[in-house]
């Protein structure tokens, strides 16, 4: 129980730290509205031409634009969660610090970020949506057990978000910069978790191939849940094994990390 | 608690032949990789008693930090063995930590972001604190650390001698039994580093913490510590007393004899001189000798009007200490 309420605490601070940049929010809401507006018209066009383009029609299409906004720095899809920190530590050696704590490591960092997720869907993610859900036709589901289902999936989704971005902040302790692993990351995050186009538009073994890899449950399981193109128990076992998978790595690499680490600097 | 954690309270702190090899690879030419050991602590033997307050000296690159980072754990040695409070660090870092406080001046643990009282509730929740204990040991730090007007001021915006008392505090709300101190003052001012002092030395005093104190200014070693260790090359070369580094550093003292009229420089037996300048003239003599001869033989040759005897600095001692170390790596 004491454990738990440390990484409780964490996770506050996590969500407080973020909160504290009230300018940085506004600048990243006004951010992502805009670039849900481009995206949005985008779609519209491409629906007009492509009625039922991977099974959406053009409310469900629309509903996933905004969805997109709002998951995408709760997700830290393009970047910006605590990773970055992560690697910068493991850089400059202040990770001696957090390596000596009475705390684990990988536990501390989920919790962090977890809370500046939290903060950054109810902060950043929420105005976007209610924005495209004000003045754009939206397909949202009238039961509150759907709403529910989409929430238990974007919290795994928080998961596997994490699992990647901390075995990609690890490899720092073997790179030093990890900073080409992690533009590598951001790319493959944005194409593969269907950021600028919903998988199920994917043809093919293509499809195929992005629907199985870890970065679908970021955006196109969430969003097929609360669309109710998904069964949601199913959706759950894809993102619950790879959080699972990732988070094991984590781990792994974590302990291979403590134990080869010549912690940077005097 | 098992029967293996029984310590000798004058073994508190144990090393015994501790080494730290680092294996360097470097680049020598297209795809060619040469590969090196670097020997940064190079077998180190220490106890350090409970209770005491060691200072730990050397100059940059020396093995100083090395050494703390496997007292805390934190890097596994080499070779050796090793223990604290009767705990292989690196085998139980965790349980270990509950015990020993870290304070890195170069670097923080407390959270840059939010404010100073934040970090203090995470450490209360990281090392299980009991809440009376953690308010007492806070509302102590609080006040002899002059913490009050800054517990709601994000880290961010503290000074760096505000972050450094805040460092501290953060580092002493868990009753550790061990105290490491990485180079607490640097960048401090005079008036900080004051502060800064007085509180490790009541501390020490009040409350018994063994503190390994390791820097660069040897003011805290001598307003601190009655033991000090010199390490260079990863190896100890001195364990002793502050006084006695003097004659391990062949410190020299210095005669300052004025004299009634200009004359040659002085010739006479165990002491040779350093400068003239008019009828004044310096002479050096072995810090382990008496001055009292010296003085008696110059007397009796020469037209003596006044003199005086200066003690050795200590920078300039160690800092001949650290090139006698390098010449004889050398050679």
């Amino acid at each position: 129980m004491g454990a738990g309420r440390l990484y409780a605490a964490v996770a506050a601070g996590g969500f407080r730290r973020y909160a504290t940049y009230r300018v940085a929010t506004a600048a990243g809401v006004f951010t992502n509205t805009v670039f849900g507006l481009i995206l949005v018209y985008t779609y519209l066009a491409l629906w007009e031409e492509r009625p039922h383009l991977g099974g959406y029609d053009q409310a469900q299409a629309v509903t996933y634009v905004w969805l997109g906004q709002a998951l995408l720095s709760t997700l830290a899809i393009g970047g910006g969660g605590v990773e970055d920190e992560l690697m910068e530590r493991i850089r400059t050696g202040d990770i001696a610090i957090d390596l000596y704590r009475p705390s684990d490591l990988q536990l501390w960092w989920l919790s962090a970020d977890l809370g500046r997720a939290l903060f950054q869907l109810l902060g950043r993610g929420m105005v976007p949506f209610g924005f495209g859900a004000l003045f754009f036709p939206v397909a949202l589901p009238a039961d509150v057990i759907t709403w529910a289902a989409f929430l238990g999936a974007v919290l795994l989704a928080m998961l596997v978000g994490f699992g990647i971005r901390f075995l990609v902040a690890l490899s720092a302790f073997w790179l030093l910069d990890g900073t080409g692993v992690s533009q590598m990351a951001w790319l493959a995050g944005f194409f593969c978790s269907g950021m600028l186009l919903p998988l199920n538009v994917f043809p093919g073994t293509l499809g195929e191939v992005v629907r199985a890899l870890p970065w679908s449950s970021l955006l196109q399981a969430p969003a097929d849940v609360l669309l109710g193109q998904a069964d949601p128990l199913g959706t759950y076992a894809f993102q619950g094994a790879w959080a699972l998978a990732l988070l094991a790595a984590g781990r792994l690499v974590q302990s291979a990390a403590a134990r080869r680490v010549v912690v940077q600097g005097g | 608690m098992t029967d293996g954690d029984f310590v000798e309270p004058d073994r508190f702190i144990e090393l015994d032949g501790v080494e730290k090899v680092f294996d360097v690879r470097r680049k020598t030419g297209f795809l060619r990789r040469e590969r090196r050991q670097v020997r940064a602590v190079d077998s180190i033997s220490f106890t350090v008693a409970r209770g005491e307050m060691v200072g730990y000296i050397g100059p940059n690159g020396a093995g100083k930090s090395t050494t703390i980072k496997m007292l805390t754990g934190i890097l596994t040695p080499s070779g050796g063995r090793l223990r604290v409070a009767g705990i292989d660090p690196s085998r139980e870092r965790r349980r270990l930590a509950q015990r020993i406080g870290v304070v890195f001046g170069q670097r923080t643990t407390l959270w840059w972001d939010l404010p100073l009282i934040d970090s203090y509730r995470l450490v209360h929740r990281m090392y299980r604190v009991p809440d009376r204990r953690y308010r007492e040991n806070l509302d102590r730090c609080v006040e002899l650390l002059e913490l009050a007007d800054l517990l709601d001021v994000p880290v961010r915006q503290l000074s760096l001698g505000q972050r450094m008392r805040g460092d501290i505090a953060a580092a002493l709300l868990h009753d550790p039994e061990v105290l490491y101190l990485d180079e607490p003052t640097i960048g401090l001012d005079v008036v900080s580093k004051a502060k800064v002092r007085e509180f490790l030395r009541s501390l020490n005093a009040d409350r018994g913490t063994t503190v390994l104190l390791t820097t660069h200014d040897l003011q805290d070693i001598e307003q601190l510590c009655s033991r000090v260790m010199v390490i260079d090359h990863g190896r100890l070369v001195y364990d002793g007393a502050l006084a006695g580094l003097h004659e391990a550093g062949e410190g020299e003292r210095t005669l300052v004899v004025d004299l009634e009229r200009e004359v040659p420089p002085i010739e006479v037996p165990g002491a040779r001189v350093t400068k003239v300048e008019g009828p004044r003239q310096w002479l050096a003599f072995p810090a382990s000798a008496s001055a009292a001869p010296l003085v008696a033989r110059i007397a009796a040759s020469y037209p003596l009007a006044d003199l005086a005897v200066r003690e050795p600095d200590i920078e300039a001692v160690i800092a001949r200490m650290y090139a006698g170390e390098a010449e004889g790596a050398v050679s």
